[in-house]
């Protein structure tokens, strides 16, 4: 059984909209009548700092956090916090980073090896623009819903059980966007 | 329906659920959320802020005299702030139903210390409650108030932060209303004088005994069956990482772990060969074991007593192995002072002027980190002014110039008063610098008697603090625009030199609290930066060097016109808001 749980991890930086993603799609987990567990610490999630969700789902599902090794996607909203995490990844698991470069604090300039340095670790790695797709979407915040979009990609759920889940998450008035930024992100993937 | 809850918001849900009539709290993560989300049911359910963890566990001690169920809830250090009255309620019994959550942080992930609260329910002889996901604690909640009533007693129901912040499943019920208990005068348990108090602690045993008694049948203590060779007991969450570090094995699961059910252990230890206690932190569990004379355990001889555990954690204790898997090097990400804060001002002034800062708890800490590096220390909330106090008794006045307290608004009203008080009262030359964002912004914008609102939305009086430094005897009192770089400035210089307390009140409102004060964002003119670094040495997150060296400001992050510290320090005029093209 424990086989079975699907472990998705979510990373980026405070303020990219993390926590919402990692909603939608417990959300839609939940709806299918899987167990679920979403793990992340609040606090710094306005400060600027590492931000990271864990989502858990399958037919029984114990640990809230997903450990070194047990990730089948891991999703990076900004570019170096996939390298951060790259070591969560299971053998075989998928990476998908949006190409967004956010300079820490404390540091002067981004630093320049972050694209070898992921070769490296991680060869097989997606890398989509999500910045520029939400944008064309409508508006800069929905970033997360395209990197939501491009994980689909490699979930179980139908088109309308992820829009069922985006419509109860966020405002009436931004659905449309929504939809429209999980649709560019989920194709940017499938191209 | 089954609904994704984080275990906070079940607190709050078995609180709606349980017939809990009053709920009071000082925020502190991971706790917060509790209260937040009871205001859901205010129609049903009284909640407040109070002050501090003391205050509010004498209001929710009053509710529970007053024949109220009543729950009270902090963060793992706010029960050190209520530990007196703490101490003492337990011999006085209950009334209404009484559950004091506490919410411990192992890991820190926003506290100063790990320390390990199921040792409070010894030490304060109560029961103690240990739930291990959301569905668990809406039910233990219920439990916890049962047992309250039913022995007399506080009921201590321990969280921590992988249970406050993780959402899981749970089922909804309906709420069961509970009718207030009669109040009736009765000083022999609800005035502890000497003669009242001697009779009360051997009721305290005697009540121990029978929880004893009770919690080895107790639903909240139970045996998974699984591999008979294997054989775990484990609480809390680190029940739910055991089950993936052992799958298949034979559990028991204490969901009630103080007064300790010993038969019910000894029977499953006699099972195995070895049995394996997991526990995060503290080995609050296996003491008790070894106690009775239990040996046959693989606990913290193997099990790590700091940080969080999880589930690879375990195993590798267990086995010896490290898969941590080897990090990639990145540089650190840490928490930074939001852009556009009005805290920023101070420590990048005292930073100028050499001078260091005994500081306090909150969002403010934050310009402890390079390039600020503006704070000499930090213990707990309300610490700073007895600290500054202390340095200037230890190394004089002339050290004192050198040396400021730094507090926010909301630290300062939990237990910064007293402190200034202290100051005037032992004639000290402290300066104490309130940086008052009128909120508690680190644990995510909650009011406190300095905002003039109420937890239930309601507008209130608003503490005056100059006012208040007028009635402690403290002269030199003034407001100073955060916003105002050169002010803040002269502000401190002034005050510094003065030989009696002073006490500058920075005002500035958390930039987070109304988005629509943000507007265009600045920009550098590249002619005319120099590229001396001045501005970056404020340490916002929008500021950061181009190639060239140069200062560029990223328009995602900077909040306009409301800030406009880099402009303001810029020697070269190189700030500004573009002009429309
Ligand atoms: C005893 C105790 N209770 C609660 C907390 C959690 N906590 C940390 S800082 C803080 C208050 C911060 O508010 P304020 O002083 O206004 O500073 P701000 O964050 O707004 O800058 C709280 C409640 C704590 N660390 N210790």
């Amino acid at each position: 059984m424990a086989g079975k749980t699907k472990n998705v991890f979510i990373a980026g930086v405070g303020g990219q909209g993390i926590i919402l993603a990692s909603e939608i799609l417990s959300d839609a987990a939940l709806a299918k009548g899987l167990d679920v567990k979403k793990s992340e610490v609040h606090g710094m999630a306005q400060r600027g700092g590492s931000v990271v969700s864990h989502v858990r789902f399958g037919e029984e599902v114990h640990s809230p956090v997903i450990t070194a090794g047990e990730a089948d996607l891991l999703v990076s909203f900004e570019k170096m916090e996939a390298l951060r995490w790259v070591q969560a990844v299971a053998p075989g698991g998928k990476i998908i980073v949006n190409t967004q470069e956010i300079v820490p604090s404390g540091q002067e300039v981004y630093p320049k090896d972050i694209d070898s340095q992921m070769d490296e670790r991680a060869p097989g790695t997606i890398r989509i623009d999500a910045l520029k797709l939400a944008k064309e979407a409508g508006h800069i915040r929905a970033v997360n819903v395209v990197m939501l979009g491009a994980m689909s990609h490699f979930l179980d759920f139908t088109m309308d059980e992820w829009r069922a889940a985006i419509e109860s998450r966020v405002p009436k008035k931004t659905v449309e966007i929504n939809v429209k930024a999980f649709e560019l992100g989920r194709s940017a993937v499938a191209a | 329906m089954r609904v994704l809850l984080s275990g906070n918001e079940a607190v709050a849900r078995g609180c709606y659920e349980h017939g809990v009539r009053v709920a009071v709290a000082y925020p502190g993560t991971p706790s917060t959320e509790i209260l937040e989300n009871v205001v859901k049911y205010k129609d049903d359910v009284y909640c407040q802020w109070s002050p501090n963890e003391k205050v509010a566990f004498e209001v929710a001690m009053g509710a529970v005299f007053g024949g109220a169920r009543t729950m009270v809830a902090m963060k793992h250090v706010g029960l050190n702030v209520a530990a007196d009255p703490l101490m003492t309620s337990t011999s006085v019994g209950g009334d209404g139903g009484f559950v004091i959550v506490t919410a411990d942080d192992p890991g820190m992930h926003s506290s100063q210390n790990e320390q390990d609260n199921r040792y409070f329910a010894k030490f304060a002889k109560i029961p103690l409650v240990e739930p291990s996901n959301s569905q668990d604690v809406k039910d233990f909640i219920g439990h916890a108030l049962d047992i309250s009533e039913q022995f007399g007693t506080p009921v201590l129901f321990r969280i921590s932060t992988r249970i406050s912040h993780a959402k899981t499943p749970v089922e909804l019920g309906e709420r069961v209303e509970v009718p207030l208990k009669d109040y009736e005068k009765d000083t022999s348990r609800r005035v502890v004088i000497p003669a009242h108090a001697r009779r009360l602690h051997v009721k305290v045993e005697e009540r121990l005994k029978a929880l004893a008694e009770f919690a080895e049948t107790s639903p909240m203590n139970k045996i998974i069956e699984g591999d008979p060779k294997v054989g775990v007991i484990s609480s809390g969450i680190s029940y739910e990482y055991a089950r993936d570090a052992f799958p298949g094995a034979t559990f028991l699961k204490l969901g009630m772990s103080f007064p300790f059910p010993a038969k019910l252990v000894t029977e499953f230890s006699k099972r195995f060969d070895t049995v394996y206690v997991v526990e995060e932190n503290e080995p609050f569990i296996e003491e008790q074991m070894r106690y009775i004379g239990i040996t046959n355990i693989v606990g913290k001889e193997r099990i790590p007593i700091c940080g969080e555990l999880n589930q690879r954690i375990i195993r590798d204790a267990v086995s010896g192995e490290d898969t941590s898997g080897e990090k990639a090097k990145v540089p650190a990400r840490p928490p930074v002072l939001c852009p556009g804060c009005p805290h920023r001002s101070t420590f990048f002034m005292l930073n100028r002027l050499g001078i260091g800062s005994t500081s306090d708890i909150g969002c403010y800490t934050l310009g402890v980190m390079p390039p600020l590096n503006g704070i000499d220390t930090c213990i707990c909330m309300g610490a700073s002014i007895g600290n500054s106090l202390g340095m200037e008794k230890a190394r004089g006045r002339d050290f004192a110039k050198k040396m400021v307290a730094v507090i926010g608004d909301s630290t300062f009203v939990h237990s910064g008063i007293t402190g200034l008080a202290d100051v005037a009262y032992n004639k000290g030359a402290t300066t104490v610098i309130i940086l008052d964002n009128s909120i508690t912004a680190m644990t995510g914008h909650q009011h406190h008697p300095g905002t003039g609102v109420t937890l239930m939305g309601e507008p209130t009086v608003k503490l005056d603090y100059l006012k208040l430094a007028e009635a402690l005897g403290v002269k030199d009192a003034r407001k100073v625009d955060a916003y105002d770089v050169t002010a803040v400035k002269e502000a401190i210089k002034e005050a510094i030199n003065h030989d009696e307390p002073s006490l500058l009140i920075m005002e500035g409102p958390c930039a987070l609290l109304d988005r629509s004060t943000w507007s265009t964002p600045l920009a550098v003119d590249w002619d005319k930066c120099t590229a001396c670094g001045l501005c970056l040495r404020l340490g916002c997150p929008s500021i950061s060097r181009d190639e060239t060296g140069k200062a560029t400001i990223n328009p995602l992050f900077c909040v306009g016109e409301l800030c406009s510290m880099c402009a303001q320090v810029c020697p070269s005029n190189a700030i500004s808001v573009p002009e429309k093209s």
